[in-house]
């Protein structure tokens, strides 16, 4: 693509480009609205197990990745902007701030889920198979929608990756900035769903 | 060339943009601490509405977009808000 940037700019249409990218973001939404969706039903029918459960999960850990998570959407769109200006230097800066941040994010996380993996809640687990099918649903439904949220964000660190190379190379500039207005975009998704999950699991209880 | 008239956002906003959303973020939490029984799941959903048509508008930079990518969201939304609201009152009311 980027190989022969001359041709490329001739035939290029930016405004397809961010379109296809809210089109595979919107399948994205629906993978998680079916999820929250089953979140819903369970939480329906065992209302007490979810509460109990939910009380376990710790809200400052959770507050801490919020906070992390939104930090990191507002650096990777100062990117987009950044990068218009021609300041390759702060473009590069503020993605890498992007990814340290994203991987703080999963060191908490990493955290987190060993807390829960000493306690001997995880799926399939002896204890969760004592205390019954509603805490199993609650642990079950957060190992996979946590960890389906952590592959996004791996997913979306190695775009990230992927950008800050071609701007190192100076194969990205203000000419084609839009690989990394769609790396944003992808960004600003893993929060969007974050900014859903964070009050379902830790909040609600 | 499309990308000309791509509008630059300043670091001012998105920085003002980032301090609304932790505060949303803060009333979210202590909101949630107090008991307020099934009021609680609509706060906390609304608040995070609110925070996620903030990251639409701005960090993802809808404002700025052109009418198609706008609508395109918008309805999207919509199907997406109707299930969700519907699962929800479901859940209050049976």
């Amino acid at each position: 693509m980027s190989q022969q940037a001359h041709h490329a700019d001739e035939h290029r249409d930016d405004e397809a480009s961010k379109i296809g990218m809210w089109l595979f973001i919107f399948t994205e939404l629906f993978l998680f609205t079916g999820l929250f969706i089953v979140y819903a039903i369970y939480r329906h029918m065992h209302p007490v197990a979810f509460h109990l459960s939910a009380h376990e999960l710790s809200v400052p850990i959770g507050t801490l990745n919020t906070v992390i998570l939104l930090v990191s959407s507002m650096t990777v769109a100062m990117a987009t902007s950044a990068i218009r200006k021609g300041q390759r230097l702060q473009t590069l800066l503020l993605l890498s701030v992007t990814v340290l941040l994203a991987m703080a994010f999963m060191v908490n996380k990493y955290f987190e889920w060993g807390a829960k993996f000493e306690h001997g809640l995880y799926p399939g687990s002896a204890i969760l198979h004592e205390r019954g099918f509603g805490d199993t649903m609650f642990f079950g439904l957060y190992f996979f929608m946590t960890g389906l949220h952590a592959l996004h964000i791996i997913a979306g660190v190695t775009l990230i990756l992927v950008v800050f190379a071609k701007v190192y190379r100076n194969k990205l500039t203000s000419e084609n900035p839009v690989l990394l207005d769609n790396a944003g975009l992808y960004w600003h998704l893993v929060d969007l769903i974050w900014i859903f999950l964070f009050p379902l699991f830790y909040l609600i209880t | 060339m499309s990308g000309e008239t791509h509008t630059i956002v300043s670091n001012k906003t998105y920085i003002l943009v980032l301090l609304f959303l932790l505060t949303m973020t803060g009333i979210s939490v202590a909101a949630t601490q107090i008991q307020l029984d099934s009021l609680t799941i609509f706060v906390a959903l609304f608040l995070a509405s609110v925070k996620s048509f903030v990251v639409l508008t701005y960090f993802m930079h809808l404002k700025f977009d052109s009418l198609f990518i706008k609508l395109m969201v918008a309805s999207m939304f919509i199907i997406i808000t109707l299930v969700m609201i519907l699962m929800f009152i479901d859940y209050d009311f049976r």
